[in-house]
């Protein structure tokens, strides 16, 4: 369906996924702007649904349509508040589809919207894929309240172990109330502190008490490697191919590619920080994710950016080049 | 008649301040849909925000409260998903014609089969009384204080004009014809839309001089007239007076928008079969 604009698709979907259907909708960056208000309302309501976002180079209208990567801290913050948020980043076709998939799984075990970061050379890529049979494809549907519990005694945002309140469709019996507002576990609005603090907490932790599920990543970094590129989207692309001609001349470089922007594989950066002397960070932007990189490295490795922020791709020989400055 | 089952009761006495229209808007509302037939089970009450937003925490239905502005659009989505369920958008004059004016006019368009009752208290009462796209030029708001020099929409001719298959307007001082006119409403199967005036002698009241609820209510009476009396007026007495009742009543289920997308389904089905 074609809504009128980008903060009704945005609505649409987000009540699509409340009356029980799996619902996604796709923009640009700027497009991408006008979809956070109702993205943080998803949020808050915890409503599933996935929201792709083929990045171009900004501010505003920008460079209709130059590959970018300038929309990953409009990802992690655009929306007022604090709050989480998953993205994932593909890299080709096929990962786009794989991790469409994920997408849409992700936001429905964690009652969570899942943002697909793309990039414009991903977007307007061609490339052989291999579709899966439906047998195939993994399936993840949301958790529903047991259909013979008494309506009178549910809960749409009850507090349960795994933090995942279970979620009744619109017309299946159950007449509970939604809203942006703060509420209690009745769906009611509720303006006490404590009760906000508790919705806070659970939104925060239903996520980072699972993080071994929610971040994926690829790497190839031998024991003897000295430096590796971290990359995601196209950039890592050009990354693999400059550590790959390197390593043929001996280069003791290696890559880690991250399929998952956010939340932050904080771990594993740390992790890759203690094992080489340097990690070197592409970025079609002018430096958004190495502050995380920086962060997590704490200081173990240096932490070096290589940056293109105007339409241009990073250019497998500016990475070789780098590389072999460091090394 | 039970209405008591329509209401969270639990959630009332309600916020709305006293004299306000909302809660007789609520009240014929939940008359008429005991009257229609619907089951309760499968309706979605859908509001935005402002003093309208908080209706549909009173009502016993699954109900949704979302950002400003957004309800229809919102709705749209709860509709196509699911067909089989009666959506009601329940917004005001500041939320629906303003920030969702936008969505008025395209759900208009495509003849959804939603109803929208958007109570017209002709200010943003919850914020304090900015003037709004229904106040009246002259009329004064905390934003307008010499007087507001914006020209208000004719709602039900925008809405007309736009394509809505059913438009009506009633007013609290006749809870009775307002109670028709919605359950006509909630029949209508496309898009259905009942300009609704409310009476705040708060907000908008105060700073118009325009004294208490029964006042406005009697002002509501001078300021309108049925609309078949309407029709017989000279063209002279038309512009000061707004017809109340069924304005615009076009019935063909087939040009329904969800009917229409789901034809288009059926077809490449076919198709496919072949």
């Amino acid at each position: 369906m074609q809504m009128e604009d980008e903060i009704a698709g945005m609505a649409a979907v987000v009540g699509a996924s409340l009356a029980g259907k799996k619902a996604i909708t796709a923009t640009s960056g700027p497009g991408f702007a006008l979809k956070q208000e109702n993205l943080g309302f998803a949020t808050m309501v915890e409503a599933p649904v996935v929201v792709v976002n083929v990045q171009r180079v900004g501010p505003s209208t920008g460079l209709p349509t130059s590959p970018s990567q300038g929309d990953v801290m409009q990802t992690r913050w655009g929306r007022n508040g604090d709050q989480e948020i998953i993205a994932l980043a593909p890299a080709s076709v096929a990962e786009s589809y794989e991790l469409t998939i994920k997408a849409v799984n992700l936001s429905e075990k964690f009652r969570q919207p899942v943002v697909l970061l793309l990039d414009e050379v991903i977007g307007h890529l061609r490339e052989k894929i291999y579709l899966k049979s439906s047998e195939e494809v993994e399936i993840v549907n949301r958790k529903k309240p047991d259909k013979n519990q008494n309506p009178a005694n549910y809960l749409p945002y009850q507090l349960t172990d795994d933090l995942i309140p279970p979620m009744a469709d619109y017309g299946s019996g159950f007449k509970y109330h939604t809203s942006g507002l703060f509420h209690d576990q009745s769906g009611f609005p509720d303006g006490k502190k404590e009760t906000a603090k508790l919705m806070q907490d659970r939104l925060h932790n239903k996520l980072h008490n699972n993080l071994e599920q929610i971040i994926i990543y690829q790497k190839d970094i031998r024991t003897d490697d000295r430096v590796a590129v971290l990359s995601y989207g196209s950039a890592a692309r050009t990354a693999i191919s400059a550590v790959n001609t390197g390593r043929k001349d001996n280069l003791k470089a290696g890559w880690f590619k991250l399929q998952t922007i956010w939340p932050f594989a904080e771990k594993e950066v740390a992790e890759l920080a203690s094992q080489v002397e340097t990690i070197i960070v592409p970025e079609l932007n002018q430096g958004q994710l190495i502050r995380e990189v920086k962060k997590a490295a704490g200081g173990r490795a240096k932490v070096i950016g290589i940056n293109s922020y105007a339409g241009e791709l990073i250019k497998p020989e500016e990475i070789r080049a780098l590389l072999e400055e460091v090394l | 008649m039970d209405l008591e089952k329509y209401l969270r009761i639990d959630k009332l006495p309600h916020i709305w301040c006293p004299g306000c229209g909302h809660g007789t808007i609520l009240n014929s509302f939940i008359r008429a849909f005991a009257e229609s037939g619907f089951d309760q089970d499968k309706t979605v009450v859908i509001s935005g925000i402002g003093c309208s937003g908080r209706a549909t925490g009173y009502l016993n239905f699954d109900t949704l409260h979302t950002t400003h502005g957004r309800a229809i659009a919102f709705a749209t989505g709860v509709k196509m998903a699911n067909p089989e369920l009666n959506v009601i958008v329940m917004t005001g004059d500041g939320d629906g014609t303003a920030i969702g004016g936008n969505h008025l006019i395209h759900a208009a368009r495509r003849n959804i089969d939603l109803t929208v009752i958007l109570f017209n208290n002709q200010i943003y009462g919850m914020t304090g009384g900015q003037f709004s796209p229904m106040t009246p030029t002259g009329d004064r708001g905390t934003t307008a204080p010499y007087g507001n020099i914006d020209q208000n929409f004719d709602l039900a001719r925008l809405v007309e004009g736009a394509g809505g298959t059913f438009i009506a307007r009633g007013a609290t001082f006749v809870p009775r014809q307002l109670k028709k006119i919605y359950l006509a409403a909630l029949r209508h199967q496309g898009f259905s839309f009942v300009e609704s005036f409310s009476q705040c002698p708060v907000s908008y009241g105060r700073q118009n001089k325009a004294g208490d609820a029964v006042e406005m209510l009697k002002k509501q009476q001078e300021n309108t007239v049925s609309f078949k009396k309407w029709q017989e007026l000279s063209q002279a007495e038309k512009e000061n007076k707004y017809p109340l009742g069924i304005l615009k009543e076009v019935d063909n289920p087939a040009n329904e928008y969800t009917e229409r997308y789901q034809k288009i389904i059926e077809n490449i089905q076919k198709e496919e079969a072949l």
